[in-house]
């Protein structure tokens, strides 16, 4: 254990941890709008999936990560346009069509990974991006700036989205028709115009989490995000539908996962000590929902179709 | 100040000519002729289901019409979405708030208007202008509050806000006294004056007669969707009116005779009780109901008189203090106990407490004695003695259905109420608790649970009445106890019980300081 407490391994711990709460953030906090807006995408995990095979595929064939964070998003968006149609046009229950879209992203994406790859090829992935000035300063600059481009985007998002929610007009929309749909019907905002267009928004940003864990890793392989979009999911609530809340619990669920990693490479724990240790994200996700369950702070119209006139 | 005067005040702003809706299998308007002038409140009256709301919905571009006409101030106009009614100056005040809870006063007027740029909202010229038309209209409000920090009487200020902020130069009112004490629906009322002042013209939908007469330059009678009466205030009364709601006479005041009263049947003292997020909803409180005797409940809405009956129902736990019926302390008795002494309950929620929608007519009334002969034995419903037994109960108590299989959910309010008060006074009750009796029923079927009321005072039970409607606490109660904040203002007799008396008791004005 002695090992594990050294400055330098520290420092490589906290550095990992940010870097593996990106695609937490940008999922959460796509997640987190759409649920403003009284809308439940259980389907984050699956269009995660479909990010992360488009990006890593475009990467592959074009060796332009640029290219392959494009994908990510575009991909997302397609799978928002889809369950916007699903569950506003068509008005189908919320929480059994995200299960859908999970079971079809995990599906196709594997499907697409065999037929068009077929043996896990790795991919010139992200690379680290020093900020300049900053990423010299001692030990902060290790941490914070010697990180990739989508770990700096995550992260500058959280002020964006609170600004987008919080400040503009579209963001006051947002919040009432995720609490009182009916309200803002009746002073002429379109509820279901709102809603489509923060399931496009946040289902790209699923999408772009996705390519973020594919590009970190640089590769891709069967259900590569291993429920990384259902603790997205679960940190909504953790945040309690604020930006800055999402932030803390991703950065909890970053650092605990770059610890037990960390353990496992140092050899701390091993064999079926490592297994046990390597629940813990989930047990948290548990006993975080179980104490955050007492608060208040839902939208009340979350997964409620707004149908006029009743 | 503003000035609104579109078409000049008299003038003609809207007529709606020859206007149908057919729902499936209701014909809710039936060619249906309406209109309003610049300057004056038009009083849509009518029973729950005439069609009062569906022409107002209309109107607002909720419903699309199935043939008619609307035209706003002579021109033709198409009103598809409340965007275009909101656009051609037209307002609604809904019956249940339409504000966001979460939002400040000042973001809920806001709403679906430009304010500031896309990227940046500025609300301060919206807070400014909400204080200067506070002013004016005497609508006191905090810009910066929360609605969820508001009592209801601040509520409905916002949303008046909303309409004059939007100056509309008409505005649908929706039921919106329902919820207000006698002297916040003055304030109100002074309000809408003043808007009309302006040449703005109102619709005025209620059922409350009294409220109808004050306030209404013009009254249009609505029943069964169709225009049954047009009429103004000085040339008709409260029973001509009722007449033209129902289609027949009724009797507003239930007929009453002098009852000795018995023993006492129902105690509270020192009553405490939580309400659903814990804080107190009734305090201290002290009442006895004896045999023969209805003691009224009168208050606003939300103020522990519901949390009231369910604890007494065995339905709530009592924090501290005692309640007692027929001799026994059913403080912390389960609601079967309860009723087991001879207690009936009439919850105000019928179709969340008091009857379930799915089940037949027939299961809803034996819900209560459905494991006890004669309707069940050794475990197995007796269905010749539930066919038997239903059948007298719904002839008896009037209850309108096709048959006992009948879904209950596919009755009529009215109905459904009978349903509920035939299976709890089946069983003769020493002791009746009834919560909002008559609530949203049509007035025949309030006028037949009234006189059904007063014989079970007759025949002696004792009846605690909790009611939001004070002609209907002030007609029925032998004594009245007005609730304020989960205490007891003041118990008054039926002799001393007036409107104005008891609407300051409601307001929280106590008995020595009024």
């Amino acid at each position: 254990m002695s090992d594990f407490f050294t400055v330098s391994v520290l420092l490589a711990t906290v550095a990992a941890g940010i870097r593996l709460a990106a695609p937490f953030l940008l999922a959460a906090l796509g997640e987190t709008l759409g649920q403003r807006s009284g809308v439940l995408n259980l389907g984050v995990e699956g269009v995660m999936l479909l990010g992360a095979y488009g990006a890593y595929y475009a990467t592959l064939r074009t060796d332009s990560v640029l290219l392959g964070i494009l994908v990510g998003l575009a991909v997302g968006a397609f799978m928002g346009v889809v369950y916007g149609v699903v569950t506003l046009a068509l008005k189908a229950e919320q929480g059994i069509s995200g299960i859908g879209v999970f079971i079809f992203g995990l599906g196709l994406s594997d499907l697409l990974f065999q037929r068009q790859v077929g043996t896990p090829t790795p991919i010139d992935g992200l690379r680290d991006w020093e900020v300049p000035l900053l990423g010299g300063l001692p030990w902060i600059g290790e941490v914070l700036f010697h990180q990739n481009v989508l770990v700096y985007a995550a992260f500058l998002l959280v002020p964006v989205l609170w600004y987008l929610i919080y400040r503009t007009p579209f963001g006051m929309n947002v919040r009432a028709v995720g609490e009182t749909p009916e309200a803002a019907d009746s002073l002429g905002v379109s509820v279901n115009g709102t809603r489509y267009l923060t399931i496009l928004i946040g289902n790209s940003m699923a999408g772009l989490a996705g390519a973020a864990l594919a590009l970190e890793l640089g590769i891709f392989q069967q259900n590569l995000t291993n429920g990384h979009g259902f603790i997205a999911i679960a940190l909504v609530y953790f945040g309690a539908w604020r930006p800055a809340g999402v932030m803390a619990g991703s950065l909890v669920f970053g650092l605990v996962s770059a610890t037990v990693l960390q353990w496992k490479t140092l050899g701390i724990v091993a064999g079926t000590t490592a297994s046990i240790v390597g629940m813990f994200p989930a047990v948290l996700t548990i006993l975080v929902l179980v104490i955050v369950s007492r608060r208040t702070g839902a939208p009340s119209a979350l997964t409620r179709p707004f149908e006029r006139g009743r | 100040m503003i000035v609104v005067a579109p078409a000049g005040k008299g003038g003609m702003l809207l007529e709606m000519e020859g206007i149908t809706k057919q729902f499936p299998g209701v014909l809710a308007n039936d060619r249906v002729d309406f209109d309003v002038r610049s300057g004056e409140v038009h009083t849509l009256l009518g029973e729950n289901g005439a069609g009062k709301s569906t022409l107002m919905k209309v109107l607002y571009g909720l419903y699309p019409a199935d043939a008619g006409e609307i035209r706003l101030r002579g021109e033709p106009a198409a009103i598809g979405s409340p965007s275009d009614a909101i656009e051609h100056g037209i307002g609604m005040i809904h019956q249940h708030f339409m504000l966001v809870p979460t939002l400040t006063v000042a973001e809920n007027v806001a709403l679906g208007l430009p304010t500031g740029s896309r990227v940046r909202q500025d609300l301060r010229p919206v807070r400014k202008r909400i204080r200067e038309l506070s002013d004016a209209y005497g609508l006191q409000m905090d810009p910066e509050a929360y609605i969820w920090q508001l009592a209801v009487g601040e509520r409905q200020r916002v949303e008046i806000m909303k309409a004059i902020y939007r100056d509309v130069s008409l505005l649908i009112l929706d039921e919106p006294t329902s919820v207000l004490t006698p002297s916040e629906v003055d304030d109100l009322f002074v309000t809408l004056r003043r808007m009309t002042d302006d040449g703005r013209g109102l619709v005025f939908i209620s059922h409350k007669l009294r409220e109808v007469m004050s306030l209404s330059d013009r009254i249009t009678v609505l029943r069964g969707g169709r225009v049954t009466g047009r009429t103004v205030p000085d040339e008709t009364s409260r029973e001509d009116l009722a007449h033209m709601m129902v289609g027949r006479e009724v009797r507003l005041a239930p007929s009453r005779i002098e009852v000795e009263t018995g023993e006492v049947r129902l105690s509270m003292s020192g009553l405490n009780v939580a309400g659903d997020r814990g804080a107190p909803a009734v305090i201290d409180l002290d009442l006895a109901v004896r045999g023969g005797e209805i003691v009224g409940i009168a208050g606003v809405s939300g103020n522990g008189q519901r949390e009231l009956a369910e604890a007494l129902a065995g339905l709530r736990p009592v924090e501290s203090g005692k309640a007692a019926m027929g001799g026994a302390d059913t403080t912390d008795m389960t609601p079967k106990e309860i009723r087991r002494l001879g207690v009936s309950y009439i919850p105000e929620e019928r179709m969340r407490d008091g009857a379930i929608g799915d089940f037949s007519v027939a299961e809803n009334l034996i819900l209560v004695d459905y494991d006890s002969p004669p309707m069940s034995r050794r475990g197995f419903l007796d269905f010749k003695e539930i066919e038997e037994g239903c059948s007298d109960l719904v002839e008896r108590f009037t209850v309108k259905t096709p048959s006992l299989d009948t879904p209950t959910s596919h009755l009529s309010g009215g109905n459904i109420q009978k349903l509920i008060i035939a299976r709890e006074l089946s069983s003769d009750p020493a002791v009746l608790i009834a919560s909002q009796p008559t609530r949203g029923v049509d007035i025949g079927a309030a006028e037949y649970i009234h006189s059904v009321l007063m014989e079970r005072r007759a025949q002696g039970t004792a009846i605690l009445l909790i009611s939001e409607d004070l002609d209907e606490v002030i007609g029925l109660s032998d004594r009245i106890a007005v609730m304020f904040e989960g205490r007891i203002m003041g118990v008054l007799d039926k002799e001393e019980a007036t409107v104005g008396h008891l609407g300051l008791l409601m307001a929280g004005v106590a008995d020595d300081a009024a």
